[in-house]
């Protein structure tokens, strides 16, 4: 199948999977630091078992990043 | 207000834009834009921010300038380092642009002050390192109802986004902070110091735009940048039904090394 992960093509040699198995297909190292869109929704943590993608689909790994200055917050 | 002479010649590069003229300046002499971290992002943003007239800067960071800040804060200079880098962005603020009145903080965010010190400002720029501070400025100003400027870098990446109250926030494309310890901070993984300042104005972009109200604000959506390839793309991002009307614990994930 053919889908879109973060807008570039990528094609899949199986017909439907789970995100969470995408994210080791795409050597995604720590998916704890991935939020994942699906089709426009952001997905919650636990449904990545069981969410499945499909040909056409559009995938998006957003990455937690800090940077700027170190402030603490409490 | 009525700009003066010298305020016309100063200016005159924002007032001959069409968009934004002598009254947009003025608003932006009338405006009220408070900047949480004064690093690699909040440092170029508190600079164009001052060099455009804004007229009342807050500057919030509890840090002393470290010579490694130098590659990419470059409100700070070398006989800054040991400073308090709110008083180090405050003088270079002030001989860039006299007419700014800067006013400084230096302590942490907590959610004992922040609706405190938000209630003030027109606008709010995050600059922090930190999930924790990233989330609580996140829900402060969903609560407070105030508009405020996302952004975080790594590496050679950088993503921005900009909540107004109604649009998606923070919590829309990250719902938690994520497990202590898994993501790399700036200072264990490294930062490209320009890609900080590239970030960082773009923050400041956001706030002018807002104040002058023209054209489209990053709403709704996250600007991803990646400066390896330099490639720039927007993710749409939909506005959650999460509602979000009082703090949470807000447990430090991010680096405090200073």
């Amino acid at each position: 199948m053919n889908i879109k992960v973060n807008g570039e093509a990528v094609e899949i040699e199986s017909d439907g999977l789970v995100v969470t198995e995408l994210l080791k297909q795409q050597k995604v190292d720590m998916p704890e630091m991935v939020s994942v869109e699906h089709n426009g929704t952001i997905l919650d943590r636990a449904a990545f078992e069981t969410t499945q993608v499909k040909d056409g689909d559009q995938v998006e790994f957003l990455y937690f990043m800090g940077g700027g200055s170190p402030l603490r917050a409490n | 207000m009525n700009l003066n002479e010298s305020q016309i010649e100063r200016y005159s590069r924002h007032i001959i834009l069409q968009q934004v003229g002598g009254p947009g300046q003025e608003k932006l002499m009338n405006a009220k834009v408070l900047v949480i971290g004064t690093g690699g992002l909040g440092a170029p943003a508190a600079f164009y921010l001052g060099a455009a007239g804004i007229g009342t800067i807050g500057l919030i960071d509890g840090d002393q300038v470290d010579l490694s800040n130098l590659q990419r804060q470059i409100i700070h200079f070398t006989e800054d380092v040991g400073r308090p880098k709110v008083i180090s962005a405050k003088e270079k603020i002030n001989q860039l642009n006299p007419e700014v009145n800067v006013v400084t903080y230096e302590t942490l965010f907590t959610q004992e002050n922040a609706l405190e010190i938000i209630k003030d400002y027109d606008f709010i720029i995050d600059g922090t390192d930190s999930f924790a501070a990233k989330f609580l400025i996140n829900d402060a100003c969903v609560i407070g109802k105030k508009p405020f400027s996302h952004a975080g870098i790594l590496r050679f990446d950088g993503q921005t986004m900009t909540h107004v109250p109604g649009t998606a926030s923070y919590r829309c494309v990250f719902k938690n902070p994520p497990p202590k310890n898994a993501v790399p901070t700036c200072s264990q993984a490294g930062i490209l110091g320009a890609v900080a300042g590239m970030l960082g104005t773009i923050q400041a972009a956001e706030a002018l735009r807002y104040i002058i109200g023209i054209g489209d604000l990053l709403t709704n959506r996250l600007l991803v940048v990646d400066a390896l390839s330099m490639k720039f793309r927007t993710v749409a991002v939909a506005p959650s039904e999460l509602d979000i009307t009082e703090f949470q614990t807000y447990e430090e994930v991010a680096c405090d090394l200073s």
